[in-house]
Formats: structure tokens, sequence, C-alpha cells
């Protein structure tokens, strides 16, 4: 009796390691099945005129040119707002705020910020940045709506890369008659740059690759030109992606996914590189 | 001469731990000073209020004076940068910051303003001297700091509090992870920098303070027990408390 209850555990030992090693591959396998499918479905659409082309026939033919572009100006507007705002703010609440319900209240704030869903900051946006605004179904608008969006993620990262850096630094420094502030640039940001910008691509990339914000904020269905200053709407990549899967009759579905897989590239390669910067900053670090 | 005067010293952290209770002490130039006695005497604390490094923490009461050349550097009007610059220190880890050996040296030098070449790289030489670490580092001047040994990287240290040729050092233990013969050459290095130096050091052990101290203050529970001359102190103590730590009835 008593040998077969042993046995009997460790058969559950088996199942238990079992299964939980296939739901490991599990997470992995959409990852991989995506990727592969839009390589396959989209890799044919792929041409230098699908690239640098305009639509034509009612978008039924020609390139992706204004989509890219759009979604490369959206992604830089974001990080022009996002980015030293985000820094700014994760420096005050790492290094100077103290606790106080103040600056708890603040965390609690951005914490929440990151739960909205993106429809919200797509219709705050239209509300505050178009109309109140009156910036207009813009680039502008829709890189300020984005920026919203992501400053939750660079704040949170940067925040916590701040705090990764030795306390014992910073003491040292003020010792050697340093400020506050002179430790933060030359020791402190310093060493919690690449996490800081690890954090920042992250950021930019899920800003990169939403709709609903700039649906209503600065998306244009289709527009004959590139955008021409911030005050212009823009094609981008998810949004073309968007009207082009449910919008246009009679859409040859290579161009569909040969748009997904452009908007894939985009995103995909800045998350290598932020795990380029992260790997390398691991292999550098001097603590 | 005494070059500090501590009048009446009393602080308690926020927390309630460790605190200082009526300290008065005189602090003679050029000698070495050593503050021991068992952990949570107020030793680091006395340290660490010498360049207002306090100021970090959170303190929740302090009373009293500490005169540096006659000035109370307690008084909030106090400009702390050149006082830290006046009066450096050295921790109990050494702790490089994340730069080349000579950027380590020169930080202090090129946030006091100092940008001519010539005068950093003489800084830099004249401190590593000083620290009797310049033969050992002089041809690998910008490797990473963190690459020397622990014993080097404290002579480092030492020498980066050095370069900003403060006239007061403070030590925290600073060869409490020091292998013998790098303890034995921070110590000696010490002996030469008390002719130009008001040196005051937290040694981390009872032998090290009698090897090293001009003069010697015992602390326990945050209050001075007895303070005298290195010599008579660990010989010949006037205090039962003092007697019983030194021979290790406690501690």
């Amino acid at each position: 009796m008593k040998h077969l209850l042993a046995r009997n555990r460790h058969l559950v030992q088996r199942i238990g390691f079992t299964s939980i090693t296939m739901m490991a591959f599990a997470t992995v396998f959409p990852i991989v099945a995506t990727v592969i499918y839009i390589l396959i479905k989209g890799g044919p659409a792929i041409s230098l005129e699908f690239l640098t082309g305009f639509p034509h026939d009612g978008m039924r033919a020609g390139g992706i040119l204004p989509a890219i572009i759009g979604t490369v100006y959206l992604t830089l507007g974001t990080a022009v707002f996002s980015v030293p705002l985000g820094i700014a703010a994760a420096i005050y609440l790492s290094e100077y705020a103290a606790d106080t319900p103040l600056t708890r209240t603040i965390r609690i704030a951005i914490i929440n910020l990151a739960g909205i869903p993106s429809v919200v900051y797509g219709l705050f946006g239209l509300g505050l940045f178009v109309l109140f605004l009156n910036f207009g179904t813009s680039i502008l608008a829709a890189s300020l709506t984005l920026s919203i969006m992501t400053l939750p993620v660079i704040i949170s990262t940067a925040e916590e890369s701040l705090r990764a850096v030795p306390q014992a630094f910073r003491t040292v420094s003020i010792s050697l008659g340093a400020t506050r502030w002179q430790t933060i640039q030359r020791i402190v940001l310093k060493e919690a740059l690449p996490g800081i910008l690890t954090g920042v691509i992250l950021g930019l990339e899920r800003a990169a690759g939403e709709t609903a914000p700039i649906l209503f904020t600065g998306a244009a269905f289709f527009l004959p030109r590139l955008p021409g200053s911030p005050f212009d709407a823009t094609m981008a990549l998810p949004y073309h992606l968007f009207v082009i899967s449910t919008q246009v009759p009679e859409m040859p579905i290579k161009i569909q996914y040969g748009t997904a897989l452009v908007l894939l590239v985009f995103v995909l390669t800045m998350n290598l590189i932020a795990t380029i910067i992260r790997s390398r900053a691991r292999a550098k670090r001097q603590w | 001469m005494n070059k500090i005067v501590i009048e009446d010293l009393s602080l308690q952290y926020s927390d309630g731990t460790e605190s200082l209770r009526g300290v008065s002490l005189g602090i003679r130039q050029n000698a070495v000073t050593v503050l021991f006695g068992p952990a949570g005497g107020g030793k680091s604390t006395l340290l660490r209020c010498l360049n207002r490094l306090n100021d970090l923490t959170e303190v929740k009461a302090s009373s009293g004076k500490i005169l540096i050349d006659g000035e109370n550097i307690l008084d909030p009007k106090v400009d702390v940068i050149a006082l830290r610059r006046k009066v450096g220190m050295v921790f109990a880890r050494p702790v490089v910051l994340p730069l080349s050996i000579r950027e380590n040296l020169t930080y202090g030098l090129e946030l006091a303003g100092e940008r001519r070449r010539v005068k950093l790289d003489e800084a830099v030489e004249r401190s590593l001297r000083l620290a009797a670490l310049y033969e050992e580092v002089k041809d690998r001047l910008d490797d990473p700091a963190i690459a020397l040994s622990g014993g080097q990287q404290q002579r480092l240290c030492l020498a980066r509090s050095l370069v900003l040729q403060p006239e007061v050092i403070l030590l925290d233990e600073p060869t409490s992870g020091l292998d013998p013969i790098s303890t034995g050459k921070v110590e000696s290095a010490l002996q030469e920098l008390k002719q130009d130096y008001t040196i005051i050091l937290v040694p981390h052990s009872i032998q090290q303070a009698a090897r090293t101290a001009d003069f010697a203050a015992f602390f326990l529970q945050g209050e001075l027990i007895e303070f005298g001359e290195g010599k008579s102190l660990f010989t010949t103590p006037k205090e039962k408390r003092t007697e019983d730590y030194i021979t290790g009835r406690f501690g």
C-alpha cells in the first residue's frame, strides 16, 4: 500500500511537470505561428513599389508608403512629448519625491493610467486635443494622445531603472561635493540609461501599433500626398490595416497581409533594438 | 591645537535607532583620532555629522554644535558643498563610482570647477601617491575602477577623498573588507597623511584602534565614555566600562 502511494506521487509529479512544460510551449506557439503565417501570406506582397509607392485603384493596388511614413511620424511625435516628460517624472519620483500622500497618489494615478482601454484615450484625445485645443484631426493631436498612453510605461520602467542604481553611488557622489542634480546627471542617469531606453522603446512600440487612440485624433482613411505639417492628418499602418481589412470591398488579401507584415517588422525591429540595448548593458554593468 | 570642537551634540534618527547623547569632544589637528566601541554606539553617526552627510537621512532631532575652525557647521546657513570638500570621507565598503580610475579621482575636482588637464593630472598622481596606489595603477588609469582588487579600490577611495585637498579625513571602518596586507598599506598611509591632515578613524577592531590611535574616544550606546591619548587609554583606561570592552569582557 505504502509502496503504491510512493509510486503514485512520482507519477503525479511527472504529470504536473509535463503539463507545466507544455503550457510554457503553448505561450510561445501563438507568437511563432502568427509571425510565420503572416510571413508566408504577406511575403509575396513585399516589393519596392509596395514599400515606396502610393495606394491606387481605391487602395486595391499600389504601395503603402504614406502609411509607413505616417507611423514613423506618429512614433517620433509621441517620443518628442512622452520621453522628456516621462523621464522627468521618473527622476522626480525616484530621486526627489518623499513618500507622502501626494506622491502615493501620483503613483496610483500612473498605475491606473496604464489600465485605461486605448479607445478611451482616443476619445479623451478627441475631446482635449482635437476639439478643445483646436488642433484638429492631426499628427499633433494623435501624437499627444499616444504620448499620454505611453507615459505610464516610460515612467514606471524609468523609475525602476533609476531605483536600481545603488544608493551608495549617490552617497559617495554627495560626499565628494556634488549636488543632488549633479549626482543624477553624472552618475545615476548614466547608469540607468539602458533601462530607461528599453522602457522608452517598448512604450513607443506600443504606440506605433495602436489604432484606437489615433482613430478619432489623427488617422486619415486615404491621403493622396504625404502630410506636410504636424497639423495635417496622416495615414498610419495599423489604421490602414483596419481600413483595408474591413472597409474596402474586394480588397486583395495579399495587400492586407503585406501591410500586416510591414507593421509587424516595424514593431519587432524596435523590440529587437530594445533587447540588444538591454543585453549589452547587462554585460557591461559594473555592479 | 583642536581642529574640531564638538559641544554637547545630541541626535536622534526618525526610526529611533542609533543616536548620540550629549557628546563633547575636541579633535586635534594633524593626529589620528580613533572613535571606537561596540556597534550602535554612535561612531558612524558622529562621522556623518562632521560632513553633514546625515542631511540625507531622516533625523528627528539634533542639538549642540560642531565647530570646525571655529565655525559651527550644523548652522543651516553653512555651504555644505564647501564643507564636504573640506571634510573628505572614506566608507566601510569601497564604493568606486562606475567610471575609470582617473575619472573617479577627477570627479570631485571637476565638480569644483577645475578643467585644466595639467592640474587634474597632477592631482591624480599626487593623491595616488599619498594613498600608496600610484605604482600599481599608473599604467592603466583609464581602465574601469571596478577592475581593481578590493584593497586597491579602498586605496582609490582614499585617494579620491584626498584629491580635493581636504583638511579633515573621515574614515568609517575603511579596512573592514581588506586582507592584512592591504590593511597595513592603508594604515601606514594614514600615518603619513596625518602630517598634513586631521584624521578621524572608526577602526574595524580594537587592535587597529590601539595600533593607529594618537587619541581615542570610546563610545557606548550613543555616549562618549572616555577620551584620551591612545597610549594611556589602551593601557590604563580610567573607566571600568572602557577596560571591560578593551579586555574583551563584552562587545
